[in-house]
């Protein structure tokens, strides 16, 4: 048995090579050469400037902010979800938006957010009068976080689900009140569940580039709208390899702090 | 267990409301005569109307659904190749650094995924358009097809195989009278989930489409980019109910194999 070759993995292996090895290699190899096409360590000298330091870091703050929000939001959700009757149904209810284009949603946005949009329609219902809101960090935030729910609310949900509930009864009968329930027992039972939506929230807020040019109007600036910018518009392939490749060390030092789940599918 | 409060019902309800208000607005206002989405004027079917009549946007809707449907064919085949190589390699250690390999474009950001692909093209020397875009979809489909295909091999004894090779099967007797059948509910899996990955992909998309070929996203990028046009809220209305129903399907897919599965091997 065990001397049949596996010839299964020869087109499978080609695959890898050719789309999995050969693209992250190509990429590293074109970062260093510049816009003239001369072989060079400029691009990674040049991402060490103030510019593009200011850059990653405005990225990883709105990708934090994206990410703290998303979760303050989802584990309720989550949480009350799993209590409910019918939950295999409002599961799939919750899931269900972000099977729908994501331009689409981002494009609804930019109706609600508009200058006569519903969300203006309401602050002037309140009293507060309309205010700008699309183009703003607002506005970008608000959408980025409507978009990633579900992918948060998933795997805390299956975390959850997991829960022997009789851990639950048993801090209580000991005492517990139901905020330390859910301080010393709930939430750490649930942390694999919490990391992984971490990791599934994260790293795309890092590189979301048609909402910043979409809702953001293009105030706020991605590591992944500079590598668009890069490699679309301004032609700079060196330099937008060089960012993709500190985008890459970035999600890989993510992968191994949040543990190598896998983004729930 | 607890019952939800009140208060818990009221939080799920709004997140309820606020994950559809967007998508209902923009089904809305895909009537409204008034060509905005602010001030209902009266209902009309003249967006709906024009979608219907703009040749452009029916090629672009065809193109979209050919590369779905030929991507996730051509990348199931892969997957389940892929799948079943990865279930046939003894060692561990490579066994795991497969898997890993094929994990990367799971996790990768679609950004360096397009931008990567659209080096590789351009080395290669293809013309960007329908080929690069298609190879694209079928290369990013293929780890997730391979995700959802490993797990049944995984649960198959392999006295199975061992019994089919006994009583004299060939290979090719083996994969597609025993192997085949029973991961058929991982390979529809599969399937569909290629299919809307690439129903819904963007951004690898936008990087390896070259002028002239265009898929509906990029299209609707394009056109939101623009400024808002009733005419995307029409089609957005339609491809809504079009996922419905995909979603819905799958669904049924879904559970008439797990009933399948409760009663054993499927014929």
């Amino acid at each position: 048995m065990s001397k049949t070759r596996n010839v299964y993995l020869i087109p499978y292996v080609f695959w890898i090579i050719l789309f999995v090895a050969a693209p992250i290699l190509l990429i590293v190899y074109y970062s260093f050469f510049n816009i003239e096409g001369d072989f060079s360590f400029e691009n990674y000298q040049k991402f060490f400037t103030p510019v593009y330091m200011k850059m990653t870091i405005s990225s990883f703050w709105y990708a934090f902010l994206i990410t703290a929000f998303s979760l303050l939001i989802a584990y309720p959700a989550a949480y009350i979800l799993t209590k409910t009757k019918h939950k295999q149904l409002w599961l799939l209810l919750i899931i269900l938006p972000s099977w729908i284009n994501l331009l689409l949603k981002a494009y609804a946005f930019i109706g609600i957010f508009g200058t006569y949009g519903a969300a203006n329609a309401f602050l002037e219902a309140v009293g507060i009068g309309t205010k700008q809101i699309l183009f703003t960090d607002f506005s970008f935030i608000f959408v980025s976080v409507y978009i990633f729910i579900p992918f948060m609310i998933l795997p805390i949900y299956n975390a959850l689900e997991e829960m022997n509930p009789s851990l639950i009864s048993a801090s209580r009968d000991l005492g517990a009140s139901a905020w330390t329930t859910f301080k010393k027992v709930i939430f750490p039972l649930t942390l694999d569940g919490v990391k992984s939506g971490c990791q599934a929230v994260f790293i795309p807020a890092l590189s979301l580039f048609m909402l910043t040019r979409l809702i953001a109007g293009n105030r706020v600036i991605t590591l992944g709208t500079a590598i668009e910018q890069h490699f679309l518009v301004t032609m700079d392939w060196g330099m937008g390899s060089t960012i993709a490749v500190f985008l890459i060390i970035i999600m890989v030092v993510i992968m191994v702090i949040t543990g190598s789940r896998k983004r729930g599918l | 267990m607890r019952k939800n409060g009140k208060l818990a019902n009221v939080y799920l309800a709004a997140v309820f409301i606020i994950l559809y208000a967007p998508i209902f607005y923009l089904m809305y206002y895909s009537f409204n005569s008034g060509g905005t989405m602010h001030d209902f004027k009266g209902f009309t079917w003249e967006w709906y109307k024009e979608v219907f009549h703009d040749t452009r946007l029916f090629i672009i809707v065809l193109n979209t659904l050919i590369i779905a449907l030929l991507s996730a064919a051509i990348s199931t085949i892969l997957g389940v190749i892929g799948a079943i190589a990865i279930a046939n390699v003894k060692k561990n250690q490579t066994k795991n650094t497969l898997l890993s390999f094929n994990n990367v474009l799971i996790v990768s950001p679609d950004v360096i995924i397009g931008a990567s692909f659209l080096i590789l093209f351009t080395m290669i020397g293809l013309k960007l358009g329908f080929m690069s875009v298609l190879l694209s979809h079928i290369a990013f489909s293929v780890p997730i097809v391979v995700i959802m295909v490993l797990p049944k091999l995984q649960e198959m004894s392999s006295s199975l195989i061992d019994a089919a090779k006994d009583l004299g099967a060939s290979r090719w007797d083996v994969l597609s009278k025993v192997i085949l059948p029973y991961i058929t509910p991982g390979i529809f899996a599969g399937f569909f989930m290629a299919l809307t990955y690439s129903l819904d992909d963007f951004a690898v998309t936008f990087f390896v489409t070259g002028n002239g070929f265009s898929t509906l996203s990029v299209e609707i990028y394009s056109m939101a980019r623009q400024g808002i046009s009733l005419t995307i809220n029409a089609l957005s209305t339609l491809i809504f109910l079009f996922t419905m129903i995909l979603v819905v399907g799958y669904y049924f897919i879904n559970q008439r194999n797990m009933k399948a599965g409760r009663m054993g091997v499927r014929k």
